[in-house]
């Protein structure tokens, strides 16, 4: 069968079981905008295309299935890039395609043409230009094998105007791969898991440090029988946040630089470190010398090259991180029957103090400013956990991160390794797309909120009611509080306002429902008003207090010892949590585990 | 300066060099040399790669240069255990009368002429890098003025090769077969 190479594209697309596509077109694109009118697919008629690579990622986050975008060639495909920059850093299975200017007109800085595949290079997982309109399946077929697969990546398809007008011949679904240097890892090596379970059953002092691979592969189910096989705390990065339920007792919540106390603490005295699909990141390990200096290292990851770049592992698990954690489960099942539980209690007791002592503290007064974190507090109970939140970046993301409860995978969205301002409305609106049944918030900054707002149209025309909470505080808060601790409160560029825009009259201006609030009191009743309306997006404009900082915290580059509890303690406090105080002694390494 | 020399086979396709230099790049490994050309099967391209390992440790390298789709393989050559080449043309102003005794300089190194004038004359050096760069210090005082050098290339030694393993490809899965969300 003869087809067009835009035929074959959206025909590629409809084969691979996409149902939805975010773009915008424009010249060098046309071609496909074409078949796609009368295709199967639903496309969403983006305002920007940054918002369509965003979208794309927030589909992929919350569905695990792939994400798509489209853009046309020059400055339709650069406007993707932050997006797919975004998607590389947190691993997120996304296919971007774009149109190029005509084959014999690339390189002749035409109009509209930009070297895409060049520009993408160092944050596409893979990239290809399509020379060949034969080539068009295999091409769409191949870019969703890649990014979906292995360690998840963006992948993107660059497509000639010509070689979408020039016919090829359709050949039977699916084409044959041609990836000879594309391998997926091997199995995780059974010796290596019972070497893995060996130190887990000896440990006194385990840690799980939970990555955003865990949601990834899907494995939270293993990961919670892991956890109380082990009796071993869990700590769930920014990326992870979710893959175990917060209410558990075993939960320590977030490392890292605003992560709780307990779980900063826990992972500076752990024996052993169970990393698994997690990377040793600077905001999580801080000055990398000094993080976990007492733990054995067990790293699971799909990605081999992650395995010793920032710490050298005592077991290296290469795989499937939920292979992995079953094959350690059912490895420490085997040791526990012969030798009896691991002893961690002692371990867990002293944690529990800590959770007590030193827990994530604000007050709210009932007349005094309104606090980011008792708006998220509010929202976490009045939805018992069932939402999907989704943040941008900075004081609001972190409060969101540290207050929501998270009761499982994929409820919670953010940009974490590029921490790219702009994220929440466009990824919750490509979450609400793939789970339109489901309750999808954004938690955004007023900084965050202006730089992709126009997405708010494109939400309210397709009928894609996200709720969109912005803290309000009249600054780039995260940048105001550096300030204020590392550049002697000289507020440099950082003021916004609080009233301009007018949040309520814009929302209302994009046909979206806009409310206001700047009371605790008024919080639960907005709530349920927002989180009542079902058509149309709405926005809540909540005036939060302006100097409220984000902690815990440790400084950029500074050892994990050196976490700061906040205004909300008292020195004792703080001299006690640095001491990492405890009532009796820590629980010494168990001899058999010494000698491992 | 701890150099490793990488051989890495590459599908024969366009971009390729692009995105093995450019994760050099963005990685910030330091690249001492490299060189591609074809090799017994067309599908196939082998560069050489000399990294400084002081910098970056190899092992580092390997792995983010075997997750690059259309690398193949990524083999690490030990100096000791194989045979490494270079080639240099270089250009040597030189007066009449002490021509001899650069021929004789050449001669020692194996380098041959491949080009003469009146005032310089071109050798041609294909040889092991040490060597090369012996070469090179020799002709230093006669004036080089002119000199290319190609990066090394290296082939292990004794009856072992380096070949693509293009293996079964991966099964297709499709969009719907994939995990879907709770």
């Amino acid at each position: 069968m003869q087809l067009t190479g835009a035929q074959a594209l959206v025909r590629s697309l409809e084969e691979q079981g996409v149902d939805v596509v975010f773009g915008l077109p424009g010249g060098a694109i046309l071609p496909a905008y074409d078949p796609l009118k009368s295709s199967s697919l639903r496309h969403v008629l983006v305002r920007h295309e940054q918002g369509a690579g965003h979208a794309a990622e927030g589909y992929a986050w919350a569905t695990g299935r792939t994400g798509v975008c489209m853009a046309t060639s020059g400055p339709g495909a650069t406007n993707l890039v932050t997006a797919l920059a975004d998607a590389y850093m947190d691993s997120v299975p996304i296919v971007a395609i774009t149109g190029q200017v005509p084959s014999a007109m690339i390189g002749t800085d035409a109009f509209q043409e930009a070297d895409i595949t060049g520009i993408t290079l160092p944050v596409t997982k893979h990239n290809e230009l399509v020379t060949d309109p034969n080539r068009i399946p295999a091409a769409i077929a191949e870019a969703f094998h890649i990014a979906s697969t292995g360690r998840p990546g963006p992948v993107l398809v660059d497509v000639p105007k010509d070689i979408m007008q020039s016919l090829m011949t359709w050949k039977d679904w699916p084409p044959a791969l041609d990836l000879p240097g594309y391998r997926l890892p091997p199995p995780p090596d059974l010796a290596r898991i019972r070497d893995a379970a060996d130190l887990l059953r000896w440990a006194r002092r385990p840690v799980l440090y939970v990555g955003g691979g865990v949601i990834k592969a899907n494995a939270h189910a293993e990961l919670l029988a892991l956890a109380e096989l082990a009796q071993a705390p869990v700590t769930t990065t920014l990326m992870a946040r979710g893959a175990f339920p917060d209410s558990h007792p075993l939960a320590l919540g977030m490392p890292g630089m605003h992560g709780c106390y307990t779980a900063v603490a826990a992972l500076q005295e752990a024996d052993l470190l169970v990393a698994l699909g997690a990377r040793f990141d600077d905001r999580v390990t801080g000055r990398l010398a000094d993080f976990a200096p007492k733990a054995k290292v067990i790293h699971a990851d799909i990605d081999p090259a992650e395995i010793g770049k920032n710490r050298a592992p005592d077991v290296a698990i290469g795989g499937d991180v939920r292979a992995t954690m079953a094959g350690l489960a059912s490895s420490l099942a085997t040791l526990i029957a012969a030798d009896g539980p691991p002893d961690t209690a002692d371990w867990l007791a002293v944690l529990d103090g800590w959770k007590q002592r030193f827990p994530l503290r604000y007050s709210q007064a009932t007349d005094g400013p309104l606090k980011p974190q008792y708006v998220v507090e509010r929202l976490s109970a009045l939805t018992a956990g069932e939402a999907v939140v989704v943040a941008g970046v900075g004081q609001h993301q972190m409060h969101a991160a540290q207050h929501f409860s998270f009761t499982k995978p994929r409820s919670w969205i953010n940009s974490g390794g590029l921490g790219t301002m702009g994220f929440a409305v466009p990824a919750a609106m490509g979450a609400q797309v793939g789970r339109p049944d489901d309750l999808v918030v954004a938690i955004d900054g007023d900084g965050c909120f202006q730089m992709t707002a126009q997405e708010l149209a494109t939400c309210a025309v397709e009928r894609i009611p996200i709720k969109v909470m912005i803290f309000n505080n009249g600054f780039l808060g995260m940048v105001r509080q550096w300030q204020e601790l590392f550049y002697d409160e000289r507020y440099s560029e950082v003021e916004l306002g609080t009233a301009i825009p007018d949040y309520v009259k814009l929302a209302e201006a994009y046909g979206c429902v806009g409310l206001r609030c700047d009371r605790a009191d008024d919080v639960d009743a907005v709530l349920e008003k927002a989180l009542a309306v079902s058509d149309v997006p709405a926005v809540v404009d909540f005036r939060v207090h302006d100097r409220e900082g984000v902690f815990p915290m440790v400084a950029a580059g500074r050892p994990n010892d050196e976490i700061t509890l906040g205004p909300e303690f008292t020195a004792e406090e703080q001299l006690a949590a640095t001491r990492r105080e405890i009532s009796g002694e820590l629980p010494h390494q168990h001899r058999k585990a010494l000698s491992r | 300066m701890s150099t490793h020399t990488l051989s890495v086979l590459v599908e024969n396709k366009p971009g390729v060099l692009a995105h093995v230099a450019g994760l050099f790049s963005r990685r910030a490994f330091n690249i001492s040399s490299l060189a591609v050309g074809p090799t017994e099967d067309e599908r196939v391209s082998r560069m050489t790669i000399v990294v400084d390992g002081a910098s970056t440790p190899v092992e580092q390298v390997a792995k983010q240069l075997d997750k690059l789709v259309r690398v193949l393989k990524v083999v690490e050559l030990d100096a000791a255990a194989s045979v490494e080449r270079e080639l240099a043309l270089i250009k040597v102003r030189i007066e009449p009368a002490r021509r001899g005794e650069l021929l004789e300089v050449a001669t020692v190194f194996h380098a041959n002429v491949v080009d003469m004038s009146p005032t310089t004359i071109i050798l041609e050096a294909a040889s092991s890098p040490g060597k090369l760069d012996s070469l090179l210090q020799n002709l230093e005082r006669y004036g080089t003025c002119e000199l290319v050098r190609t990066g090394r290339i290296a082939i292990a030694r004794g009856s072992g090769t380096i070949i693509a393993d293009r293996g079964p490809q991966p099964e297709h899965a499709a969009a719907d077969e994939l995990p879907v969300a709770v």
